[in-house]
């Protein structure tokens, strides 16, 4: 892949870029979330297209518009999430649009060849069960081999395998470490992109790192290092970063909120324990998937948490469901705003005054003058742009949606404000008024949690960051120790500050 | 009001036709036989208009009609109940047993086609069960006259079914739109997550409505039982829930959820029943009745879904120029 850029509106996600893979090589492809590598891939994979740039195989140009052109050119992408169909078996699963017929006009699967085939693959990567298995019985990392057999079946010479270990234990990791070696002793190129450093150190032939959509650099094998890798990331050097300083927990006792053994469904073998003070923001930095959302939602109570002792101001609480987190004015803004966030059909008066409408009524009945009035004076006041309250929310562009969220729970006075990812799909300007806000509420007293997986954001707007790594906090840097390095270390797992700290 | 628009249109244009075509339309007998049906069918399909909005459906009215009719019958006529005990009896079973919908739709999250089917199923074959298959009826037993009145009888010229349904639609008009509860419901309906994350108890209101149509079922079925006179276990209101289906589809609910309005129902049902009239009236062979309807529900649903989108684009285009200038 040569030269290759791709502007999305507004951003642009890669800029001349390239990306070279011999035959039977093992690219490990690295950086920052944000970074391009997904991008690039996609575009590899025929997902989206490209705006310049040549991709050539075998020295040949090759166009891919498509997924099927991609499988054409015996490319085949292994996504993050898994893509298998549990409600079929797992010959199926391998065979999917690929499915030898015994000819004549019906179209008959030749089932005989299809498990015949599937079996044998299925040996080969070394996942020890029959074909006819429904794949909803297997575990993810059964899965996962289940789509490298697929690739392998469709005669794939170069396998994209995007975080195929986040969800995997530690011998099931290994297990796929094995098979990725495996398989380029059979001359198949694979890109492997992943997080996990020690990961990239142990198969990669190369290390490929993309920061801010443009090649960061290369590291060959035997010279890849976690302190290489992190430094061409973020693009510094990390001399400025104290090696071995421990962070000390900052509390403050009088009025905060404090969280203690938190345990989430996704990470239930996880501690997490921390606190923000009153006009504190506490930021929450990690890689996507590292369990920052999973513990805004346990805390905002609409998802289960296996265990938690939250403290608002010295009381102790009980949060079995948003409303309770509401009644103490927990409130969060949520990482998906047209899903959990807003009611995209409800006009903007109608979301804003949901949680609250209450107060807008007299027996039950809503008053309609007084509804309107409020949610007249938010837009006014948070620079909702919008002819009248009265227009429908999927109508509004990305930061006035974030704006109505926002304004669902500045109409009751918060005490603790959660943001996931307040600034994602938002254009600068907005960004820059949401910033504001943010600070504007930690000055009125608020306790305030920003989960960003943005560096600049997270670095730029909190006090304090807590970072997290598969579940668990590994730190949680002040002010004066902050660096995209320190964050970045804590991040991928390098570097644990908090593991004698925590428990 | 807008989207009503178009249905109610329709629906007057409909009247004008048939009226013209045959004047006999028009005779009070005919509007006031036409407004009893509208009143009795109305009343049910409210509570179903309530159900569709949370984006759930409800398939055991008919049935449970025919049980609560006979149950009716046997306790005034055979075990002497006394009115007004019978009837609480009637409403109550009615409200216990969609609650049971509602529990089993939220806390076992099983999906309300399937529950509704089973009572569809379950209540027709018990009502026929505790008959023996007989028809039950209410024949000329005294003291009944009070319910015979609320089925048969008129108020200033005004069928009294009709009656309780403007009552019944006054006070669901008001919980549906300007009402705590009402706003809570749409947005249950629309986005259940979001709804969750505004702090409303989705599974609640969900059940509340479940137990709220189930109430209007119970008073539509005293009025059919009486209207009839007599409850045949087997047949008593086969598929009715097909015409309050079919009467808040038409008025504009959206069986995704989240859509509709009282109004809309009143209209679809007066539609219905209109449509039915003018298959009498028009002398179209009564076997066509169903094929009517059907062709009439399906252009009104398209009519009324291209005036959405165009709507909608109107708004995004207005969107545009606040942005722009």
């Amino acid at each position: 892949m040569e030269g290759i850029s791709k502007r999305f509106p507004g951003v642009v996600a890669l800029d001349n870029v390239s990306l070279t893979v011999g035959a039977g090589e093992i690219v490990a492809l690295i950086g920052e979330n944000g970074a391009g590598k997904s991008t690039l891939m996609k575009i590899l994979g025929g997902a989206i297209s490209r705006d310049t740039g040549s991709i050539k195989i075998d020295g040949q140009p090759v166009e891919i518009r498509s997924p099927n052109e991609a499988s054409a050119l015996r490319i085949e992408f292994i996504h993050q999430e898994l893509s298998v169909l549990e409600n079929l078996d797992v010959a199926a699963n391998i065979f999917l649009h690929r499915e030898p017929t015994i000819g004549g006009p019906l179209k008959l699967i030749d089932r005989k060849r299809v498990y015949r085939e599937s079996d044998a693959i299925l040996r080969k990567v070394g996942l020890d069960i029959p074909s006819r298995t429904p794949t909803g019985q297997l575990s993810i990392a059964q899965q996962q081999l289940v789509e490298i057999a697929r690739a392998l079946s469709a005669g794939a010479r170069i396998i994209i395998m995007d975080e195929p270990t986040s969800s995997l234990t530690l011998t099931e990791t290994r297990r796929l470490l094995e098979l990725v070696k495996d398989l380029k002793a059979e001359n198949v190129s694979i890109i492997y992109i992943s997080h996990r450093m020690h990961e990239v150190i142990e198969v990669a032939d190369r290390a490929v790192v993309l920061r801010d959509g443009k090649n960061a650099g290369e590291i060959p094998r035997g010279e890849i290092t976690h302190e290489r890798m992190v430094r061409m990331m973020v693009g510094r050097d990390l001399k400025d970063f104290f090696k071995g300083e421990r962070v000390e927990q900052h509390v403050e006792h009088d009025g905060g909120f404090e969280v203690r053994r938190l345990r989430t469904l996704r990470y239930p073998n996880q501690l997490i324990s921390f606190d923000v003070a009153k006009g504190e923001v506490l930021g929450f930095a990690g890689l996507v998937g590292a369990g920052r959302s999973e513990v805004a939602r346990a805390i905002f109570g609409v998802e289960e948490a296996l265990e938690a002792e939250v403290t608002l101001n010295g009381r102790a609480l009980q949060i079995r469901d948003a409303q309770d987190a509401i009644t103490h004015g927990i409130y969060l803004v949520p990482e998906d705003r047209r899903l959990s966030g807003l009611i995209v059909d409800f006009n903007i008066r109608e979301n804003i005054t949901l949680p609250n409408l209450e107060s807008y009524s007299s027996a039950k009945i809503i008053d309609r003058a007084k509804e309107s009035k409020a949610a007249l004076e938010a837009c006014k006041a948070i620079n909702i742009k919008t002819p009248s309250p009265e227009m429908r929310a999927a109508n509004l562009s990305g930061g006035n949606q974030q704006k109505v969220v926002l304004a669902k729970w500045l109409t009751f006075a918060p005490r603790v404000l959660m943001f996931d990812e307040p600034t994602r799909g938002i254009d600068v300007g907005a960004k820059a008024e949401i910033y504001q806000l943010i600070r504007n509420l930690a000055a009125e007293g608020v306790a305030v949690i920003v989960i960003s997986s943005e560096m600049e954001e997270v670095l730029g707007i909190s006090d304090r960051i807590a970072v997290m790594h598969e579940g668990r906090l590994t730190g949680v840097l002040d002010r004066a120790q902050f660096s995209e390095e320190a964050v970045m270390r804590l991040a991928t797992g390098t570097e644990n500050l908090a593991a004698d700290l925590r428990e | 009001m807008k989207k009503e628009l178009g249905i109610f249109v329709l629906l007057i244009v409909l009247c004008i036709i048939v009226s013209i075509v045959n004047p006999n339309f028009l005779l009070p007998i005919n509007l006031q036989n036409l407004a009893r049906q509208i009143g009795a069918f109305g009343i049910f399909s409210i509570g179903l208009g309530l159900v569709i909005i949370t984006g759930g459906i409800e398939l055991s009215v008919g049935s449970m009609m025919a049980l609560l009719g006979v149950l009716l019958s046997m306790m005034l006529t055979e075990w002497h109940f006394g009115v007004i005990l019978s009837v609480l009896a009637c409403v109550g079973i009615a409200m216990a047993l969609t609650f049971g919908h509602g529990l089993l739709i939220t806390r076992l999250n099983m999906q309300p086609f399937i529950v509704t089917l089973c009572g569809l199923l379950f209540y027709r074959g018990l009502a026929r069960f505790i008959t023996n298959d007989e028809t039950k009826g209410f024949g000329t037993a005294e003291g009944l006259d009070f319910l015979r009145y609320l089925a048969n009888g008129n108020l200033a010229g005004i069928p009294m079914p009709f009656v309780l349904l403007l009552i019944v639609a006054a006070i669901t008009w008001i919980a549906l739109h300007r009402s705590v509860y009402g706003r809570y419901l749409f947005a249950t309906g629309r986005n259940a997550e979001a709804a969750r994350y505004a702090g409303i108890s989705t599974k609640w209101i969900v059940t509340l409505t479940y137990v709220i149509a189930g109430a209007l079922t119970a008073i539509s079925g005293i009025i059919f039982a009486f209207y009839t006179n007599s409850v045949s276990p087997a047949n008593h209101g086969n598929a009715y829930e097909l015409y309050g289906i079919a009467a808040a589809v038409l008025g504009g609910c959206s069986l995704r959820g989240g859509e509709g309005s009282v109004v809309g129902v009143l209209i679809g049902t007066a539609l219905l029943q209109v449509l039915r009239n003018l298959v009498n009236l028009l002398g179209i062979p009564s076997s066509l009745d169903f094929a009517v309807m059907g062709a009439v529900i399906l252009l009104g649903v398209m009519a009324d879904q291209i005036f959405t989108e165009r709507r909608n684009r109107r708004q995004v285009a207005q969107m545009r120029e606040t942005t722009a200038s």
